[in-house]
Parts: structure tokens; C-alpha cells; sequence
């Protein structure tokens, strides 16, 4: 709002009206109506849509003894499951940084043909519905799909061959690295779209200040540029990570589904459900809510970093 | 750092652009990889999507869809879309207005809360609706016929179940898509603060009419950016409605659902051909979505070269 008193060609009075407006704040007592019933609306149904069926999975929990609890979220197949989830979705988190920064460094950075098509083909794990990736990937990565009839004799040869290494799956689809390659394909586009506005906004004169100082490409790249990007990259990290852990659809038609080597936690909630164990069930579910808040949480204390990072 | 100082004048002004710009070799590999990995990844999927559905010939691609199961997961498909995308836009335009044009305490609790189900497995999202109205569940017994006499007859007159029914699917699919237009308003709605609205209720506008006349066309493309994000996560949602669903053919699929069906089935001719139509709902959002960031990101520069 421009200073009003300072122009002599204002009325004063109308200066005097607007500051006398008292300025939203606490109760909602504001010129603007609404308030009321738009936050009351918003409570309403936030509640009834998630917080109370939230509060059900907790509250059935604690018609469980400890015993039952433990004995739930802690039996042999349980852990295997919390294993896979927790190495595969780590795995394909990883390479989501990796070529998540390259594909948001080579968008932002590099010009060529193509670029807005490519662009806009990166959001396409969050439009395509994932049970149409799961077989998608499926038909491409076994041993009959276009991918995996070449790529899967090269696997068996190079990393099958290798000795104390068959934890790592012994074909591409329908074992672990399907696993991997479906969590990947869904986490895509959350490091790519954490570092493109970042990436854009990354002034020129940082990189040229480090050149003018004598700093090589690879010193600048390694010394200047990443570490501006880090928050930003972690917090793409973190919501690829998030995202994998509770995937479902895509897994399923690509991991064979084995106890014990590809089952993870969101299928055995189901296997647990479809045999009427809903405690059981139940108790997985809680474990893995605690766990997606705890990391909710410290991407939300990431972005906090992130934003602070950015305004020094 | 340290051999710095050593070099040249001369030699530090032609080191200065090699430094800041990426050799021509450098620029084509990486560029390379990328694509590589954008097409191992995205291309090729999307292609075998169509490829496999069209393994035998156009006919037998369309007869998958004239199937009498296929239009009823489609139906029930468009059912679930057209129900859960006005409740939850509803919801974003009250929470957006609440959140970006007023201060009250507790604002960062609530934003987080709007978020959660993001964070929420979609197999979790269906199983607490299971928990609630399914037959062991809180209301289960409410909802059985003999239990409790007057709600449980007054549905089961009606016919109503909710779990393994179309109304189970209906809420999975509102809790999986509850954020995406929130989400996208409430950052927006704060950008454009409350000059504006001030201005018109100052000028003697009534609520409804600000808000119809001012903040709806200020705010009608990120409206529209977020239905589309929300209706392609409704229609394409499989975890949670797989869940609640019940799959039972022709009645609780919807077409994710009918592509398992079909896929675990060996019929997967059908499987890729229904999955197409999916994958085509895929591609018209995110044509639509580009159009939109495009549109606005020209509006956005408009606005500021006029400032």
C-alpha cells in the first residue's frame, strides 16, 4: 500500500479510514466475512474425512494386549517385509537424487529440442494411475519385454555372478530389482520438482565469483553449486522415500509378491486383511503411520532449514 | 584454491567463462543420460501400455471396452471422480479462504494436517475406512441388520452398505485426493493477500460477491490446475479403493481395479487395452497442466511488466 498521507492529491480522511480498519489478526474479527464458516467447514471435514478414520486405526490398537502388539509388528515375515520396504524404497530414493539431479540440471541448464515435452513427461508417475504402471513396467522389464529380454541375461551374468550377492535378486522382474525399478518410476518426479525452482533461481554470479576466484568447473560444481542445492535435494529425497514406502499398486505386479524376498509392508497389510487378522492388519498400519509422520516431520524441519538456507 | 594466486591476469579472464559454462562434450553426455533414463523410464512404460493393448489387432482392443464388466468399472470409475472432486474442491476453496485471508492460532497445525493424507499409504487409507464401517468395525455393528434396529434397518431398507460397496469406494477415494486443491489455492490465495477483497467490501460489495467478482477470477487457474491433478489421482486411485472394493465384478470395480482383474487373469490383451484408456487420462492431464503453468506463467510475466 503506497504511503497515502505523504501524496498531497489523497484525502487524509480516507488514509485515516483504512488505518482505523483494524487488521486481521486473532479471532478473525476482519472486514472480510466468512471466517467463521469457512474454518468451521474446514475443521468439519478434515475431521470427519480423516482425523476420526485416523484416530479408528489407533484406537483399535489399544484394544491389544502388548503382547498381541509385538508379537504383530515384530513375527519374522513382518521384519523381512519392513527390510525390503525400507532397502528398496531407500535404493530407489537414492537414484531419484541421482538422476533426479541431473534430469532438473539438464532441464534447467541445457536448451534442446524437445526440452517442454520432456518436461512435462517427468509429472507422469503422479498422473499415470499406478496399477497401469506396475503392469507397464512389468511388460517391459521381464524376460520376455523389451527391456529385460536383454537386460536381464546381462544381470544374471554380471551382478547374479557375483558371489554373496544373490540377496540383490537373481532376475530384473519378479525379485528385487523389480522391486526397486517400480519404486524408482513412482518417486521420480519429487527430486526433479524440489530442485527445478531452486536450480532457476541460482544466481549466475555465485558460479562466476567462484571462477574469478580460480576455482576449476568440477570445484565450483562440487564446492559452490551442491552444497546451495543440498536442502533442497534431501527434502526431494526424503518425499521420493515417503512416497515409496507406502506404494502399493506398482509393486505388486512387478515383485512376485515372495515372503520373505519381495513382500513389502503395504501388501502384507492386505494379505493380513484379506485373512480376516484385522488386528494384526491394524498394527502394521501403525507402525507404518508412526513412521510416515516421522518423516513428514523432518521434511517439514528440512524445507524450515531450506528456507532459512535460502534467505542468508 | 591454493594455486589460485600463481596464475596470470590473462589467464584467469579466459579461465572465467570456461568456468561458469559446462564444455560442449559435458553438456551432450549429460543431456544424453537424461533422455536415456527419461525414456527407460517414462517413454517406453507409456509406449508398451499401447503396444500391449494393440498386440492383436484393433478389434480385439476394442472389445475389451465393450465388455459388460469394463463400462461398469468405467461408470463407477466416473462415479467416484464426480462425487469426490466437488467435495474436495469445496473443501479447498473454504480452507484456502480461511487459511490465506486470515491469521488465527494453530494455522501451521492445521496445514499440516490437510497434508497428511499425502503421507498416508493408500493401503492404510482404505483400511480405516474398513475399521469404521466394516463388520468388526466401530460402526460396523450399527450398520448390521437385528444389531441396532433403526439405522441398520433404515439402510439395509435402502439397500445401503458401505464397505464393499460404492460408497466406501466413494470415501477412500475423497481421503487419497483430499489435499490436491487445498494445496494448491493456499499458497496462491496468500501470494495475492487481501487488497483486493478489502478494496471491493470497501466499495460496498457483499461477501458472495467479492468473493464471485474478485477472488474467483484471481484464483481460477490454480482452481482449475488443482481439479485436474485431483480428478486424475481419483480416477487412477487403486490401493485404497482395492481395499474397500470387495471386487466384486460388473458391481465395486473400478477400471484399475478391472485392469488387476484382467492382468491376473492372463487376459492381457484387455488388461493393456483398458490400462490405455487410463494411460490417455494421464496424457490429457498433463497436457492440460502444461497448458495451465503456461497460460499462468505468461499471465504472471504480463502482471509484472505492468508493475
Amino acid at each position: 500500500m503506497p504511503p497515502v498521507s505523504d501524496t498531497p492529491d489523497t484525502d487524509p480522511r480516507v488514509d485515516l479510514e483504512i488505518r482505523d480498519k483494524p487488521v486481521p489478526r486473532g479471532s478473525g474479527r476482519s472486514v472480510l466475512p466468512g471466517f467463521g464458516l469457512s474454518l468451521g467447514y474446514t475443521i468439519f471435514y478434515l475431521g470427519l474425512i480423516v482425523l476420526i478414520p485416523l484416530s479408528a486405526a489407533f484406537l483399535k490398537t489399544f484394544g491389544m494386549t502388548w503382547a498381541e502388539f509385538t508379537a504383530a509388528v515384530f513375527s519374522e515375515r513382518v521384519l523381512a517385509a519392513y527390510r525390503v520396504s525400507f532397502g528398496a524404497s531407500l535404493v530407489a530414493a537414492a537414484l531419484n537424487a541421482t538422476f533426479g539431479l541431473l534430469l532438473a540440471w539438464v532441464l534447467v541448464r541445457y536448451p534442446f529440442p524437445g526440452r517442454r515435452v520432456v518436461d512435462a513427461l517427468v509429472d507422469l508417475p503422479f498422473a499415470l494411475p499406478t496399477a497401469v504402471a506396475g503392469i507397464a513396467l512389468t511388460a517391459l522389464y521381464a524376460k520376455n519385454g523389451w527391456i529385460g529380454s536383454w537386460l536381464e541375461p546381462l544381470w544374471v551374468k554380471t551382478i547374479g555372478a557375483l558371489p554373496g550377492l544373490s540377496w540383490l535378486g537373481a532376475k530384473i522382474a519378479y525379485d528385487r530389482p523389480g522391486v526397486v525399478l517400480a519404486l524408482t518410476f513412482i518417486g521420480l518426479p519429487f527430486v526433479v520438482r524440489t530442485l527445478q525452482p531452486v536450480l532457476e533461481e541460482l544466481e549466475p554470479e555465485l558460479e562466476e565469483a567462484s571462477a574469478t576466484l580460480g576455482a576449476s568447473r568440477w570445484q565450483t560444481i562440487t564446492r559452490v553449486l551442491l552444497p546451495e542445492l543440498a536442502p533442497a535435494l534431501l527434502t526431494g529425497f526424503a518425499l521420493s522415500f515417503a512416497r515409496a514406502l507406502g506404494e502399493y499398486g506398482s509393486v505388486v505386479f512387478i515383485s512376485g509378491n515372495m515372503p520373505n524376498r519381495t513382500e513389502i509392508v503395504p501388501l502384507l497389510i492386505i494379505t493380513k486383511l484379506e485373512q480376516y487378522d484385522y488386528r494384526g492388519a491394524t498394527a502394521l498400519a501403525v507402525v507404518m503411520l508412526v513412521g510416515s509422520f516421522a518423516v513428514l516431520l523432518g521434511i517439514n524441519l528440512l524445507q524450515k532449514w531450506s528456507r532459512r538456507h535460502h534467505r542468508i | 584454491m591454493s594455486a589460485a594466486p600463481s596464475r596470470t591476469l590473462a589467464q584467469r579472464s579466459t579461465a572465467a567463462p570456461r568456468a561458469t559454462h559446462d564444455p560442449l562434450w559435458a553438456r551432450i553426455a549429460l543431456t544424453l543420460v537424461a533422455l536415456l533414463f527419461v525414456a527407460f523410464f517414462l517413454v517406453l512404460p507409456l509406449a508398451a501400455v499401447f503396444t500391449e493393448g494393440l498386440r492383436r489387432g484393433l478389434g480385439a482392443y476394442l472389445a475389451a471396452f465393450a465388455e459388460a464388466d469394463a463400462l461398469a468399472a468405467l461408470r463407477l470409475t466416473l462415479i467416484a471422480a464426480a462425487i469426490s472432486v466437488p467435495a474436495n474442491l469445496v473443501f479447498g476453496i473454504a480452507a484456502a479462504w480461511a487459511i490465506a485471508k486470515f491469521d488465527f492460532p494453530g494455522k501451521s497445525v492445521l496445514l499440516t494436517l490437510i497434508d497428511l493424507p499425502f503421507a498416508v499409504s493408500p493401503v492404510i487409507s482404505g483400511l480405516i475406512y474398513v475399521l469404521l464401517f466394516g463388520l468388526q468395525g466401530w460402526f460396523g455393528p450399527y450398520l448390521a441388520a437385528g444389531e441396532h434396529p433403526w439405522l441398520g434397518a433404515w439402510l439395509n431398507a435402502r439397500d445401503i452398505q458401505i464397505i464393499f460397496a460404492v460408497p466406501g469406494i466413494v470415501l477412500a477415494t475423497i481421503f487419497v485426493t483430499f489435499p490436491f486443491v487445498a494445496r494448491e489455492l493456499i499458497p496462491l490465495m496468500q501470494a495475492q493477500g487481501t487488497d483486493e477483497e478489502y478494496a471491493a467490501i470497501t466499495l460496498g460489495a457483499s461477501g458472495w460477491q467479492t468473493f464471485r467478482r474478485v477472488t474467483l477470477p484471481n484464483i481460477k487457474w490454480g482452481l482449475f490446475y488443482g481439479v485436474i491433478l485431483c480428478n486424475a489421482r481419483a480416477m487412477g486411485e487403486f490401493g485404497a479403493v482395492s481395499v474397500v472394493s470387495g471386487h466384486i465384478r460388473g458391481e465395486t470395480n473400478t477400471l484399475p481395479l478391472h485392469v488387476e482383474i484382467l492382468y491376473n487373469e492372463y487376459n492381457f490383451v484387455a488388461a493393456f487395452a483398458v490400462a490405455s484408456l487410463l494411460a490417455l487420462l494421464a496424457l490429457a492431464t498433463l497436457v492440460l497442466k502444461s497448458l495451465v503453468e503456461w497460460r499462468y506463467s505468461r499471465a504472471l510475466a504480463a502482471a509484472q511488466t505492468e508493475a
